[in-house]
């Protein structure tokens, strides 16, 4: 009976983390404080509006479908870029942001600034959301009213 | 660390190897747990018996890759061909890895079981049925989540 009690909990608290992680997938989190990144930082160009740094890993299981989420993205809109980067290459960069898993994408604006972050996998509509937050004119070019 | 050149050649780009379908693993795991869940419930001579049955897998699926495992073989042999095409293929690295965690945290359950110390084989079994069924129900690889954890801890130590 008391293990019984031991499955039924150990089944339940994985259940609440599983719900819990989902949830969490691909949420846009703006970011206040703005660090500005280079392209030293990077080793590739900026975008010239926005740019997706994805921090991936060999071990990770939704850094694919993210990194073809967010290249599409870069494919579709002019001065968009879409980073990929390996976190054991870029030790440094995953301290400055406590990135803590993979993916993780940093959003940056046009002057390189971090603007957001996408924590795990991303699916269209919140890389546009994110995006939304980066470079406003990307999605709706030229409507400077809004 | 790397060096702030500015010449920094792009990580090669990686070369990623056959992708394979991701339902598998998951289906994998799905049976393991059931044998996990069996491990704390049987408890005494059977659990640790069970047990060794739980991490001879893991020992396949860390040497061979999922795929290799006897729950991978029965899913390609009697599941997969019952089942449509997956819509994508995943790459194999994470889920090797994830079976490599597994075999640690149950190695060492069954290890310590084996030379006394039976409290350590309904811990393990709990710990790997929490990683087990969060990979089954939510395709989430947790030993996947923490890989990046345990990369900047032994970074600070080097």
């Amino acid at each position: 009976m008391r293990s019984l009690l031991l499955v039924v909990a150990v089944l339940a608290v994985a259940s609440a983390f599983g719900l819990w992680w989902r949830g969490r997938q691909g949420r846009v989190r703006t970011v206040a404080d703005a660090d500005v990144l280079v392209r030293a930082d990077l080793g590739a160009d900026l975008g010239e509006r926005a740019t997706f740094v994805q921090l991936s890993s060999q071990v990770c299981t939704a850094c694919r479908s993210t990194a073809r989420v967010l290249g599409g993205l870069a494919a579709q809109r002019p001065g968009v870029a879409h980073v990929e980067l390996d976190v054991a290459d870029h030790l440094p960069l995953v301290r400055r942001f406590d990135v803590m898993r993979t993916p993780t994408t940093l959003v940056l604006d046009a002057r390189g600034a971090v603007v957001a972050r996408l924590s795990g996998a991303v699916d269209p509509r919140q890389a546009g959301a994110a995006l939304e937050q980066a470079a406003p004119s990307a999605c709706t070019d030229g409507a400077l009213a809004r | 660390m790397a060096a702030p050149d500015p010449v920094v050649v792009p990580p090669a780009p990686p070369v990623p190897p056959r992708g394979i379908d991701p339902r598998g693993p998951r289906f994998g795991a799905g049976l393991t747990a059931v044998l996990l869940v069996l491990v704390l419930l049987l408890g005494g001579p059977a659990a640790l018996v069970v047990l060794a049955v739980v991490v001879a897998g893991f020992v396949l699926g860390t040497v061979r890759g999922v795929q290799g495992t006897w729950q991978g073989a029965l899913y390609s042999r009697v599941v997969r061909p019952r089942l449509a095409a997956p819509a994508e293929l995943e790459d194999p690295r994470p889920p090797r890895f994830a079976q490599l965690v597994g075999l640690v945290i149950t190695g060492v359950g069954l290890l310590l079981g084996l030379v006394g110390v039976a409290a350590a084989v309904p811990v393990a079994a709990a710990l790997a049925l929490v990683a087990a069924f969060l990979n089954a129900v939510f395709g989430l690889c947790l030993g996947c989540e923490l890989y990046l954890l345990g990369l900047r801890l032994r970074s600070r130590d080097a």
